[in-house]
């Protein structure tokens, strides 16, 4: 459990990173809290010749509260928990932080580390796609965007380019109507299955529904069927039952140590249906 | 100057800090702050690191070691190989077991993670390096990890250099990947029993294969002196005088010239019991090199290589009249104890005690039969936090008295109730041949059946089912019931060995001129407070308070010899010498009080901290005068001088007890559970530390509750280690660990010195059977019998899916 050696850089620009990235290419990799890639390097899954930690990058710090509610990629997960704008704007944040690891993972992991990871257990990549979130990212060639929901391509695949920063991600205020539902084995684990869900009424109905799971496939998956399944339902048990059936169609669990694929669907149509009924309470 | 009010006998007896008081631990200090001294902490000059290449491999032959590109690696020293050990006759050791095992890959490998060479490098990121560089050739073989497969005619031999060996160190095998088969009892009466009997329960009862997974990993610092040619050995040793003798024999050192230290120890459980490759590699390491090398295991190593626990298959049958009575046990176990044998067991019981599954019930007739068998997993098969296989016993007894009480139609705790051995019955000799020291289990059981006020339980859980069959609920209520017995104290010498050296231990006492005091025993704590609590028994016995003595274990060249620590035999044994030594302190000052106050040593009494003439109390010295007298004066027929050394032969085990209950709530759709309440009551005889008690008794529920609920050490068909990381490996943080009430009955044992019995591994053996009949309990209603551990999520869900609650 011990790295192999490696150069340690700490660039206080953006440009420095991206510099350092072109030059080196696949050899380098940046560092966000390192929650995720230094266990990978102690493991020796993950070998490179260059660290770049982005921690006095002032750029990817900061949460902006507005319409549009913009973070920035170093903030941590345990700055989620606690930004007071951001708890009234958007609470499922802090619902999904709560549920991730510990508080000591949580004071250095970053949001851009764990939706940058690409791996399927992250839970803030789904939540993200639930919230139609947007990526900044910032290369040789400029600044673009890619919506989460088009991000993810497979396990440790994303459309991020080897030499691009996430910079910040941007996505519209919710509404009040959340719920982040996560079963997991104990503390510091990944979820065997975790459910997003955003819902929006008008005259006591669904008017919008956004629905993301996450864990269940080699990819987050945000099922747009089981959002419009609920679309002009009061929740009742049909609308729930045809949006599980629909997420159920979208996901593709594999069998691991936390249970079988039978299990694991199980438990997906379990955490949305508690989901759903703790948004629509909330609506 | 006696214008003061003398202290009152019972403040006297405060001031000691004796048995009874909860004094906070001595240890504590130096813990929580960060200022422990374990191995890891051992820093010398020079010391090199040693790091092993491990076999990615269930079963392979190595074909080739090629080690050039590690050597060329700037800061590599050596690396060992068999072939390099050969020369010694220390590429194989022997195992604790009587088998034998490899300390490196000779010629193939037998399990993932086994140590194929090791590497010595001037630091931990050199070793690691050249880990990755050393190039193994490797030819895979089959895999065998089920036992029951290994024992097919056509399975693949696993140990070559065992063909055609048909006596093994306990008898007969039958097969090449057979050990032994160890039996006891009368087989044809259990027989006749159940055949005869109105009612036969019959179940295979699985005790999963786990791990006692310390904090603190295995490791050593080896520190070989070519001058002065003294070997002194740091390591993390729950029997420190044993690993020296053994470090003698295997090596050819005089066993003068070796000197083995246990520091400050990060948990045991059983782990740190036996000898590994790393101890062996390290000191060949440092004789080679003249360098002190240092080897410490991750955390990786530790969970898939150093000595699991359990991986009992227990085939049990119990039969019973119609109305209840138990009238016969009958056992057969299938043991998989991975690619060597290397249980840690005294050397006569292959099987440890697992011949204490008759439990606390009176049955008349019982069998046991065990078939070791080798498969392609780590070796192993150590007391994680019990005695010598008591856990299994335990689990199988309760699980088969709850199968039982189904299959009668009967009220689990009013059929342990019937068959308890009786108060007026001890000592008890059970069918498999044990002595029960001491018990009163109807008064522990109607205790905690009040406590937690078992009929509402029975209505509420009746009323849930009924909810739950409405779907007005998808919770279930489970009431896991347990009344185990524990069998401690190894153990009478002419019984139990380890290696030949018999089993028991030692304190050596010496009080100094102003009325203090320091003691040495052949124990060592791994966490346990001995410093706390032998403190404790001197202080009653000797009248020094427990504050002015200092408790040392660990350092092979200072403290009298002993076995060590594990199997709860501390207090049983260390601390009826500790006792006896302070006994004999006692005696002689007794003589010097006399001598001070001119009377006859008869004429004197005990009076907690001073010897007194009787009827004249105010005549009397304390333990300070007579210490300082012992130095100070010539007293004529009496050598100077206070010390005083017992090695203890227990002359029977001890047999502390409990009963433990477990409410818990099941979601029967996602598998996750809830403990709403956990009672907790033991009776370890004599109470030194309620304080020191209730946290060892909340710390082994807690290992209890994470084996039953979801630790395990998987394997696949590969012979892969699938839970090989905490990622896996179930240790419940703060947040899952359930909140438990403690409680006491105090039966103290007859035979021990203060009447101790022990109780550091009572709650995981009670706590898994607690735990796990709680799971079985809730879906009782919908017939299950039997569900194998761990507990886990999938499993209840699956429990749940069979018996078609999913609707
Ligand atoms: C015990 C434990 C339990 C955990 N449990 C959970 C859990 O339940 N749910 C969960 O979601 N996570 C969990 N995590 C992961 C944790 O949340 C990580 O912190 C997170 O996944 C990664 O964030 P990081 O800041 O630590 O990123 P790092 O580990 O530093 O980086 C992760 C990857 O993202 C890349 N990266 C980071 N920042 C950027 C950026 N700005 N631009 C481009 N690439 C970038 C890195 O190069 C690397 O490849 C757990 C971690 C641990 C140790």
């Amino acid at each position: 459990m011990i790295p192999a050696a490696f150069e340690y850089h700490r660039p206080s620009e953006l440009s420095a990173v991206i510099a350092l990235l072109s030059e080196h290419g696949d050899e380098a990799r940046v560092v966000a809290g390192g929650h995720s890639l230094i266990p990978m390097m102690k493991l020796r899954m993950a070998a490179l010749d260059h660290l770049i930690d982005l921690r006095d990058i002032a750029e990817l710090r900061g949460i902006e509260v507005g319409a549009t509610i913009r973070i920035g990629a170093m903030t941590t997960q345990h700055e989620l928990l606690t930004h007071a704008g951001l708890a009234e704007a958007a609470p499922i944040l802090a619902e999904a932080a709560r549920q991730i690891a510990d508080p000591q993972v949580r004071y250095l992991g970053t949001l851009g580390g764990n939706v940058a990871n690409g791996d399927p257990g992250n839970d803030m990549p789904g939540l993200m796609q639930c919230l139609d979130a947007r990526f900044t990212l910032t290369g040789p060639d400029g600044t673009r965007e890619v919506a989460a929901r088009d991000f993810y391509e497979a396990a440790y695949m994303t459309a991020r380019e080897d030499d691009e920063i996430l910079v910040a991600i941007t996505f519209p205020r919710p509404g009040a109507g959340h719920a982040y539902e996560k079963q997991k084995r104990k503390i510091g684990d990944y979820a065997t299955a975790a459910a997003a869900v955003q819902l929006e009424a008008a005259d006591s109905k669904v008017s919008a529904a956004s629905i993301a799971m996450t864990n269940l496939s080699d990819v987050p998956v945000w099922s747009a069927a089981a959002g419009a399944a609920l679309v002009g339902s009061a929740c009742g048990t049909p609308a729930v039952e045809a949006a599980v059936a629909a997420m159920l169609a979208d996901i593709d669990p594999v069998e691991d140590s936390r249970g079988p694929v039978e299990f694991k669907k199980h438990v997906a149509a379990t955490v949305l249906r508690r989901a759903i009924a703790r948004a629509w309470s909330r609506v | 100057m006696n214008d003061q009010t003398p202290p009152t006998r019972e403040e006297r007896t405060a001031a000691l800090k004796g048995l009874g008081c909860a004094r906070k631990r001595v240890e504590d200090a130096r813990f929580t702050q960060g200022k422990g001294n374990y191995v890891d902490d051992v820093k010398l000059p020079a010391m090199l690191f040693g790091d092993f290449v491990r076999s990615p491999y269930g079963h392979a032959r190595v074909k080739s070691i090629d080690a050039s590109a590690a050597l060329a690696l700037p800061g590599v020293i050596a690396v060992l190989t068999a072939k390099d050990l050969e020369p010694l006759g220390l590429h194989w050791m022997p195992t604790l077991a009587g088998d034998k095992q490899m300390v490196l890959a000779d010629g193939k490998v037998l399990f993932q993670g086994q140590e194929v060479a090791f590497v010595v490098a001037e630091d931990r990121y050199v070793a690691a390096d050249a880990v990755e560089l050393v190039e193994v050739e490797y030819e895979d073989l089959p895999v065998v990890t089920d036992p029951f497969k290994a024992l097919e005619p056509n399975a693949p031999v696993l140990r070559e250099d065992l063909q055609g060996q048909t006596e093994g160190a306990h008898g007969l095998r039958r097969h090449h990947n057979h050990i032994f088969l160890w039996e006891q009892g009368d087989k044809d009466g259990a027989e006749a029993a159940i055949s005869e009997a109105d009612v036969v329960a019959e179940e295979r009862v699985y005790y999963h294969r786990t791990h006692p997974c310390p904090l603190e990993t295995c490791g050593c610092v080896a520190s070989m002196d070519k001058v002065n040619g003294k070997l002194t050995l740091w390591g993390t040793f729950q029997a420190p005088h044993v690993v020296r003798t053994v470090a003698s024999l295997l090596s050819g050192i005089a066993e003068h010239n070796i000197r083995v230290i246990s520091p400050d120890i990060g948990g045991g459980f059983g782990n740190k019991v036996g000898v590994y490759p790393g101890y062996v590699c390290s000191i060949v390491a440092s004789i080679v090199t003249g360098r002190p090398v240092k080897w410490v295991e991750d955390r990786m190593d530790n969970l898939m290589t150093t000595a699991f626990a359990r991986d009992y298959w227990m085939d049990g049958r119990i039969a019973a009249t119609k109305d209840g009575k138990i009238t016969g046990l009958s056992v057969h176990v299938t043991a998989d104890h991975g690619a060597f044998d290397a249980c840690a067991d005294p050397t006569k019981f292959p099987a440890g005690f697992f011949h204490i599954c008759t439990g606390s019930y009176d049955i008349p007739v019982a069998y046991v039969g065990v078939d070791g068998v080798y498969t392609n997993k780590a070796p192993g098969g150590v007391a994680y936090r019990c005695s010598f296989r008591v856990t299994e016993a335990a689990y199988l007894i309760e699980r088969m008295i709850e199968i039982l009480a189904q299959k009668l139609g009967m009220d689990a705790a009013e059929l342990r109730a019937k068959n308890f051995i009786r108060k007026e019955q001890f000592p008890y000799h059970s069918a498999l041949g044990w002595e029960y020291d001491s018990g009163d289990y109807h008064t522990a059981w109607d205790k905690a059946l009040k406590a937690v006020d078992y009929d509402g339980l029975r209505a509420e859980q009746a009323e849930r089912v009924v909810a739950f069959r409405r779907g007005e609920t998808r919770k279930l209520l489970g009431i896991g019931l347990c009344h185990f017995t524990e069998i401690v104290g190894a153990g009478p010498v002419k019984n139990c060995d380890i290696l030949g050296m018999g089993m028991f231990d030692s304190c050596e006492i010496r009080i100094h001129p102003t009325g203090s005091a320091i003691a040495r025993l052949g124990t060592i704590s791994q966490g346990q407070g001995h410093a706390t609590t032998f403190a404790q028994i001197l202080a009653s016995e000797t009248g020094i308070p427990a504050d002015n003595i200092t408790i040392e274990e660990g350092d092979t060249d200072t403290a009298p010899y002993g076995l060590g620590t594990y199997g709860s035999r501390s207090t049983p044994v260390a601390g009826a010498a500790a006792a006896m030594a302070a006994r004999k302190i006692r005696a002689k000052a007794q003589m010097i009080a006399a001598y001070l106050l001119e009377v006859h040593e008869g004429d004197l009494e005990w009076d907690v901290d001073r010897f007194a003439v009787k009827g004249a109390p105010e005549r009397f010295k304390t333990m300070t005068e007579i210490a300082y007298a012992a130095y100070h004066d010539a007293i004529p027929n009496i050598e100077p001088g206070l010390e005083a050394v017992s090695y203890y032969d227990p002359p029977n085990m001890t047999y502390p007890f409990g009963a433990y209950i477990c409410v818990m709530e099941i979601d029967a759709d996602t598998g996750e559970h809830e403990i709403r309440q956990f009672y907790a009551l033991d009776d370890c005889g004599t109470r030194i530390n309620p304080m020191v008690i209730e946290g060892q008794v909340h710390g082994g529920l807690t290992e209890a509750y994470a084996i039953s609920m979801g630790q395990e050490i998987a394997y696949d068909e590969m012979g892969n280690v699938k839970t090989g990381t905490l990622m896996d490996f179930f240790l419940p943080t703060s947040w899952e660990t359930p909140h438990y009430t403690t409680d006491f009955t105090e039966t103290p044992s007859p035979h021990h010195p203060i009447g101790a019995k022990g109780v550091g591994e009572s709650p995981n053996v009670g706590g898994v059977p607690a735990f796990s009949n709680a799971v079985h309990d809730a879906f009782r209603a919908f017939g299950l019998t039997q569900s194998h551990m761990p507990h886990d999520q999938w499993r209840i869900w699956k429990t749940a899916q069979d018996l078609g609650l999913h609707g």
